[in-house]
Order: structure tokens, then sequence, then C-alpha cells
């Protein structure tokens, strides 16, 4: 008798959908309140190998919801804390353990060496990261997610005419505009629905029992206790803001891109130029080629913040640097102090400039 | 004729407008759809959220059927 005997006999699961399970290779990105339920039962389950992705240090406020986690575990990483209570429970689990988040940078690496990824983050910047990468990667995605007292699965990128995130949500909502569970509060019982809800999203797609969440979104609100399914179909404006390669993929910013920085292109700009705006060069000093012309301001993002009460008159502002990124986390900072100001950066940079205009 | 739909809120959605469910009177595209919430419920206008008719996603411009239910569905990011 093995440990995965109730599920072996289970008519259409058979040795073949455990089988599956234990030659899968899953990776979990966030093991908090989405991803403590998860694990348990895809541990439990039988899967293979599983990586976490974590960050995070326990805190006293998570362990409502986080239920792998104890008062012992305060201050402690989630991802080697999780990994080390399974390894006491089950010996035919391979773990992998990330202590770190995920970044454009480790993305990559973290998930091409897995056949699905579960994405149990609590950001909507690591949402569109991890939807992108898979997207990219032609990684399968279990996601979830839950506001106060709902939550939302669906399964995407799994096999031909699949659905993405950006299909349900080609804009990315501002960071500030949906509140967390820090923000609203959150019973512990709906991260775990939700996140049993996406465990069983999982064993179904790796083990080819039961039908997966393709191309269709659950919703469910806990104090209703109702649910409601809707199809989803292949939008083509979500590929608009998605980046096409893996290339373009390493240089995205996903913070600011949430952040939602308006960009203008040089014809655009220069349309507002003579109007009374305040037109700022955030390179530093010998970068080429210089820009001269009267009005315009040099502050170097080296000198920020420091130097941003210069522009605490102007109403409204231009930023530009050589490549329109510094100029997007210029126009980002200020606006931060400054809310009702009118804040652009110019698309492309100086590099944009070279190439249209020459 | 009257054309009433059945109109269901989710999450932020429903908690800026204050309702989950409500009927309203229409006829229109989606797009137009969208510009009359907006006009009833400006609090709206700073909210992303997808719409969906007769639960499925809108891409682009439809048309809505008589009596549709429309779902007003904002995307969540808790974990």
């Amino acid at each position: 008798m093995s440990r995965f005997e109730r599920q072996i006999i289970l008519n259409g699961f058979g040795i073949e959908g455990q089988q599956n399970l234990k030659k899968a290779k899953v990776l979990l990105i966030g093991a908090g309140g989405l991803g403590c339920p998860i694990l348990l039962y895809l541990a439990a389950a039988g899967v293979g190998k599983i990586g976490i992705v974590d960050g995070d240090t326990v805190a006293i406020s998570n362990l409502n919801r986080q239920v792998l986690y104890g008062e012992n575990d305060l201050g402690k990483n989630k991802a080697e804390t999780a990994a080390r209570y399974f390894q006491g429970k089950y010996s035919d689990i391979k773990w992998e353990v990330f202590p770190e988040f995920i970044s454009v940078e480790n993305a990559q690496e973290m998930i091409s060496g897995y056949d699905l990824v579960i994405d149990g983050s609590d950001n909507f910047p690591t949402r569109y990261l991890v939807n992108d990468a898979c997207v990219l990667l032609g990684k399968p995605l279990v996601f979830g997610a839950i506001y106060q007292h709902e939550g939302q699965v669906s399964v995407f990128n799994l096999g031909e005419n699949a659905c993405n995130y950006r299909d349900l949500y080609p804009k990315m909502p501002t960071a500030t505009e949906v509140p967390n569970c820090a923000e609203t509060g959150v019973l512990g019982v709906l991260p775990g629905i939700i996140g049993n809800l996406m465990a069983l999203e999982a064993i179904k797609v790796l083990s080819g029992f039961g039908k997966p969440l393709k191309n269709k979104v659950l919703f469910f609100n806990s104090i209703a206790s109702q649910s409601y399914e809707v199809e989803i179909t292949p939008n083509p404006e979500s590929r608009e803001d998605m980046p096409a390669s893996l290339t373009s993929f390493e240089i995205m910013d996903y913070e600011l891109a949430c952040e939602g920085v308006k960009q203008l292109t040089w014809d655009e700009a220069m349309s507002k130029m003579g109007l009374d705006i305040a037109f700022v060069d955030v390179r530093e000093p010998g970068e080429l080629p210089p820009l001269e012309c009267t009005g315009l301001m040099k502050i170097p993002l080296s000198t920020f913040p420091d130097k941003l009460d210069l522009l605490e008159d102007a109403e409204e502002i231009l930023f530009f640097c050589q490549s329109g990124i510094r100029s997007q986390k210029a126009a980002q900072q200020l606006q931060r102090d400054y809310p009702e100001k009118r804040i652009y950066s110019i698309k492309g940079g100086i590099n944009a400039l070279k190439t249209n205009h020459s | 004729m009257s054309n009433t739909l059945h109109i269901k809120a989710f999450g932020m959605v429903a908690e800026k407008i204050g309702l989950s469910d409500l009927s309203m009177d229409h006829s229109g595209d989606s797009a137009e759809l969208l510009a009359a919430l907006l006009v009833k419920f400006p609090e709206l206008k700073t909210l992303k959220f997808t719409l969906a008719i007769n639960k499925k996603i809108v891409n682009g411009n439809q048309e809505v059927p008589e009596n549709a239910e429309i779902a007003l569905l904002p995307p969540f990011s808790g974990g």
C-alpha cells in the first residue's frame, strides 16, 4: 500500500495519473496565503519536484492564513521554512528553494526547468511578470488571486489557442488602484479555498485527470458562497504591452509599468514646447549627445530627490533621458511627491530623437 | 420596448458602487454601455475592470443582446 493508494484507485486517475504527478516539476511563486494550501495538497498528492520562490519572511500577521508557519518561524524566510516543513513529512519529493523574489533577471532561470508554474504572489507587477515569462517560455500557468471576500482562478497558456492573464486584463492596474490584504483584511479561509482550487487545477493539468479551467476564469465569493464562471477568448489588445521576446522581457520594468507613467513621443513633446512646461534632461553630465536649448533644465537622476524642489513651481513637466527608462523613474518619483502635477516621460529618450529626426 | 440588463459587480467595483446586483435599462453596444455605467457611477472611472456579456469576456466593442447578464470584473492581486 502506498501513500497514494486512495487516489490511484480513483476511477480515471489511476496509476497513470500518479506517475504523471511523480514525473512533474512545479514551480510555486509566493509561499503565502495561497501558497501554503497549494503546497500542502501538491506535496500530499505526490508531485515529484516542487520549487518555491519567496523572498519574504514570516510575520505574526501572516499566521491567520499562512498555515504552514507558526510562532517559532517569525522572521524566517518563507520558501526555506516551507520546504523544511515538508522535508520532515515526506521523503519522496525533491525540493528547490529560491529565498528571493522573482524578477526579470532571475525569472527565466527559475522557470525554465519546470513543467508548470503556479502564481500565488500578492501584487500586480509580479503577476504580469510571471504571466509574460510563462507566455514567452511556453509554460502553463495556474493563476489565482484574492480580494477581500472574493477570489479568481484560471489556467493560462495551456496548449493550443490558450489565453493568458493579459487576455483577461490587457491594461495593468496601478498599484494604488486595488488595495492588498494588508490594507483591507482577509479571513484566512478564503486564500485556503482559492489555494485549494489552484492546487486542484495544477493536479488536473499535470495528471491529465479532469477538465482544467483553460480559457475560463472562476470567481468565488466567500460571503455569498457563490461562484461565477466566465469564458475568455484571445484578445488582440493583450499583445500591445507584452514584451515580444525574452530580450525585451529582461529590460521590462514591471513596477514602473504598473505605476503608469504617461509617455509622449518627441513629436507630441515638441508640440508642447514654448508653452509653460518644464523640459528636463535627467541624464548624467557627459552623456552624449548633449542637448542644448532655451529653458532646458538639467537634473541628473543621481541628484534626485534632493534637487526636486527645483520643479516645485512647474505644473507641467517633461522628462527625457538616453533611452526613456530613467525618465520614467524620474516621472514616477516626482509624481509621488506631487500627484497633482502633469508629468510626462519622452518615449525612447534621445535615442528615439536620433532615429526619428536624423 | 424595454431592455433591462442584469448587472453583477465584483470586487472593488461592487465596493465602489455599493451594490453587487442591479438592473439597468439600456440599448446600445458594449462601448455605449460602459460609457453609460461611468456616467451613472463616476467613481468607476479610476478603476480598470473587464466586462463580460452573458458570461463571455468582451474584447473590443460588441453588441449587447437584449436582457443580457453583464458582469463587471476587476482584477485581484492578493495572495
